[in-house]
């Protein structure tokens, strides 16, 4: 096996460090990612708060969240694997990961059918847009946004099921020790990030119809 | 001197213990490996500093080349040498080149990699082979862009305004593409660069004995780190745009054209510091090298970078006085831009008082310092000007605008990428460049953008607008000038470009420290090993510590 301590660093414990730094930092400018859209919203929202309302309420509820105790559920596993290879159980940690990875197909799996809803109402985003029944600006542009915001989300969710599949299958090989087992922090660390934009995106999206 | 950095270090020790024999030492990072592989694989911050470096400096000729097409259309008042669409997609193309491919990446691309880490006493950076994908995915941002321009090339400016960027028939898609995949690159770095320096100091490099450019490279890299996002997300909202009309900022589907601009110019405008905070550095280092003086104050030079960095955020809104926004929100603009006005005047009063009572030493480096100094209190102070509503509505896209931003960007950020050229050539290369011609060279390039430029500002006054392809007769002997200026710019730099090549091969052999400097990448090998250190530094001084005999380390 590789030797973990990289030759720059003088010792594990700041090789540690310098990794979980630069993954929060990462972190961070995926936040200002997600930002951007947060800002679209706001400004939207604030030129049409009637058709954003009735837009919102128009999001079927129980399919978002539904979707949000899946991600959380994921979430849960997740820490839990790293609390597992922390006591020296890969099998156990591989395990917990894969059920993640499972969650989060499942989530994948509803966003698609809301999708499939959607389309056969005609909610397209964009000019293709032919919603009769909220037909105007307001909702038009809401639910751009909504496809914006819900597929780079999907994006971000399809990738973080690439990395815990991977990271699952490394666990199983016995890639990891109670010692040294970064790479599954950081990928939980991601999860996680996965997980919290979706809670904000869940009340925005589907609950703030007041 | 009361400034507080080496205050623990009373008894004055050296920091310097004997270096292990000649025969046992590593080659330096020139011969750590030969063949095409060993540079394209490396994983040493210096080679891809290097390589960086090569291709910044193509992107430097090639903007360059297409401003002397535009400045030579504008000779004349009608069609001199290209057609209106042609020039359209010139002037965009010019904009994306330098902004994208040189300015951004120039300074801590290129130095910032080679020195940062031997600055603070490193091996390399926190995640080396990072910082070689970085490199790689810039090539392969700057090929897609590159690629556009050729195929056809965009025509909306380098700002993309919607709704016209989604809607002109000129190619926007691969460009747009290409700049996205240069901010993963630039995020990349970021996070290298910040992690480097939180986690991988010598031992006795507390924070305040960090050279000042890594203070910078530093602020630069949050910049980077939280505005390029959401410069991605709104280029990607346009480009996605090309394909499926989603019109988000589409008047004609609800959608509101001037949120466009904030979320453009959230990133670009900090990106302005993006570009000016390293350069800021570079001249903190020559300065203090070249007076033979500890900065006048390093608290004052250090955090005002910071505040820079911080206050640049709040200030986008500058660009849209007269996009749709109230006075109200204008003034508060308006105010918060000229915070950055205080902070820079912070860092050249700084400046200018270091030189006092020091020996300066009168050399390329510190020349461009001076041209520096000039041209960036010029360039500023006709900031905190457009930066005033009234005056802005006057002067807004007019080339008093071109002029402020070319004085600033040219005039700060080229200046002090030539200035570092010059000064860490001795330690990239391990010879020194022909002084009289760097000289020369340096002299030629400030009249040549001076001439450029001020006439620039009697322009936009006299309310030429921007971006214009023909203009009335009485504009025309500014226009001249300006021309002529441009020429004389684009000749003085390839004569610096011709005058630094010619050094890499026959330039006299340099010492580990020609500068005679107290920075540790100074206190390395003539050219540094592939780790930077024979033995591993240990700070007990500051990096400005001019008061005390230098104990030069020998040269290998």
């Amino acid at each position: 096996m590789r030797d973990p301590l990289a030759e720059q660093f003088e010792d594990l414990e700041k090789q540690a460090s310098a990794a979980r730094l630069g993954m929060w930092a990462f972190l961070g400018s995926e936040v200002l990612l997600f930002s951007g859209l947060f800002a679209l919203y706001a400004g939207y929202r604030t030129m049409y708060p009637a058709d954003f309302a009735s837009a919102v309420a128009h999001d079927n509820v129980a399919i978002g969240t539904t979707n949000t105790f899946i991600l959380l559920t994921s979430s849960l596993t997740v820490a839990l694997a790293v609390h597992a290879i922390r006591a020296a159980r890969a099998r156990r940690a591989a395990g917990l990961l894969l059920a993640s990875v499972a969650l989060g197909l499942l989530f994948l799996v509803l966003k698609g059918f809301e999708y499939a809803e959607h389309f056969r109402q005609g909610i397209y985003p964009g000019d293709r847009y032919r919603f009769a029944e909220l037909s105007g600006y307001g909702a038009k542009t809401f639910f751009t946004i909504y496809y914006v915001a819900t597929g780079l989300h999907a994006l971000h969710v399809t990738a973080g099921i690439s990395v815990l599949g991977y990271l699952a299958w490394a666990c199983r090989r016995g890639h990891y020790t109670p010692e040294y087992h970064m790479p599954l922090e950081l990928g939980g660390l991601y999860w996680h990030l996965v997980d919290i934009v979706w809670i904000f995106l869940w009340p925005l999206l589907y609950l703030a119809h007041a | 001197m009361s400034d507080g950095y080496y205050r623990d270090d009373p008894e004055g020790t050296v920091p310097w213990t004997d270096p292990p024999p000649v025969s046992d030492l590593e080659p330096d990072y020139l011969r750590a490996g030969v063949g095409v592989r060993s540079w394209l694989l490396t994983t040493d911050h210096k080679r891809i500093g290097l390589m960086f470096y090569v291709v910044i400096v193509f992107m430097l000729m090639l903007g360059g080349a297409f401003a002397l097409v535009l400045r030579t259309e504008l000779l004349t008042p009608e069609r001199t040498v290209i057609d209106a669409g042609t020039y359209n997609r010139m002037f965009t193309l010019h904009g994306i080149t330098m902004v994208w491919l040189f300015m951004i990446p120039s300074i801590p691309n290129s130095f910032g990699n080679f020195v940062l880490p031997i600055m603070l006493g490193a091996k390399d950076l926190a995640f080396p082979r990072l910082n070689l994908a970085s490199f790689y995915v810039y090539c392969i941002g700057a090929a897609v862009t590159l690629g556009g321009m050729i195929v056809g090339g965009a025509d909306t400016g380098w700002t993309f305004y919607a709704p016209y960027s989604s809607s002109t028939p000129s190619t926007v898609f691969p460009i747009v593409l290409g700049i996205f995949i240069l901010g993963v690159s630039s995020i990349m770095t970021a996070v290298n660069f910040i992690t480097t320096v939180h986690t991988l100091r010598a031992r006795g490099m507390t924070w305040l004995r960090m050279p000042l450019f890594a203070w910078t490279i530093y602020a630069t890299s949050i910049i980077l780190l939280l505005a390029t996002p959401v410069l991605g997300l709104s280029v990607a909202l346009v480009g996605a745009d090309r394909i499926y009309r989603f019109g988000l900022f589409d008047p004609a589907l609800g959608g509101d054209p001037v949120l466009f601009q904030h979320l453009f110019w959230f990133y670009s405008h900090p990106a302005v510091y993006i570009m000016i905070l390293p350069a800021m550095g570079v001249v903190s280092e020559t300065v203090c090298t070249f007076s033979r003086k500890a900065p006048a104050s390093y608290l004052a030079l250090a955090m005002s970078a910071i505040g820079i960095a911080f206050v640049g955020f709040l200030t986008w809104g500058h660009h849209m006085f007269v996009a749709g926004m109230s006075e109200f929100d204008a003034a508060v603009f308006g105010i918060l831009s000229m915070f950055v006005a205080i902070f820079s005047a912070i860092k050249v009063f700084t400046w200018v008082a270091t030189l006092r009572k020091g020996s300066v030493y009168f050399n390329t480096p510190m020349l461009y310092f001076f041209w520096f100094l000039f041209l960036f209190v010029f360039g500023g102070m006709t900031g905190v000007a457009v930066a005033t509503q009234s005056l802005d509505v006057h002067w807004h896209d007019t080339y008093f605008v071109v002029a402020h931003f070319h004085f600033i960007m040219v005039g700060g950020t080229l200046t002090a990428f030539l200035s570092a050229a010059h000064y860490w050539f001795p330690k990239m290369f391990g010879r020194l460049y022909s002084e009289r011609m760097g000289l020369l060279t340096s002299a030629g390039v400030f009249i040549g953008f001076v001439l450029t430029f001020l006439p620039q500002f009697l322009l936009g006054n006299a309310g030429m607008p921007r971006r214009y392809y023909s203009y009335p007769e009485r504009y025309q002997w500014l226009n001249v000038l300006s021309t002529g200026g441009a020429w004389l710019l684009g000749g003085a730099l390839l004569l610096t470009l011709v005058n630094l090549v010619v050094a890499l091969r026959w330039g006299q052999v340099a010492t580990g420290n020609p500068w005679g400097s107290r920075s540790l990448e100074w206190r390395t090998r003539r050219l540094p090993p592939k780790h930077n250190f024979d033995v591993p530094p240990d700070m007990r001084c500051g990096p400005y510590d001019y008061d005390r005999p230098l104990e030069e380390a020998p040269d290998a």
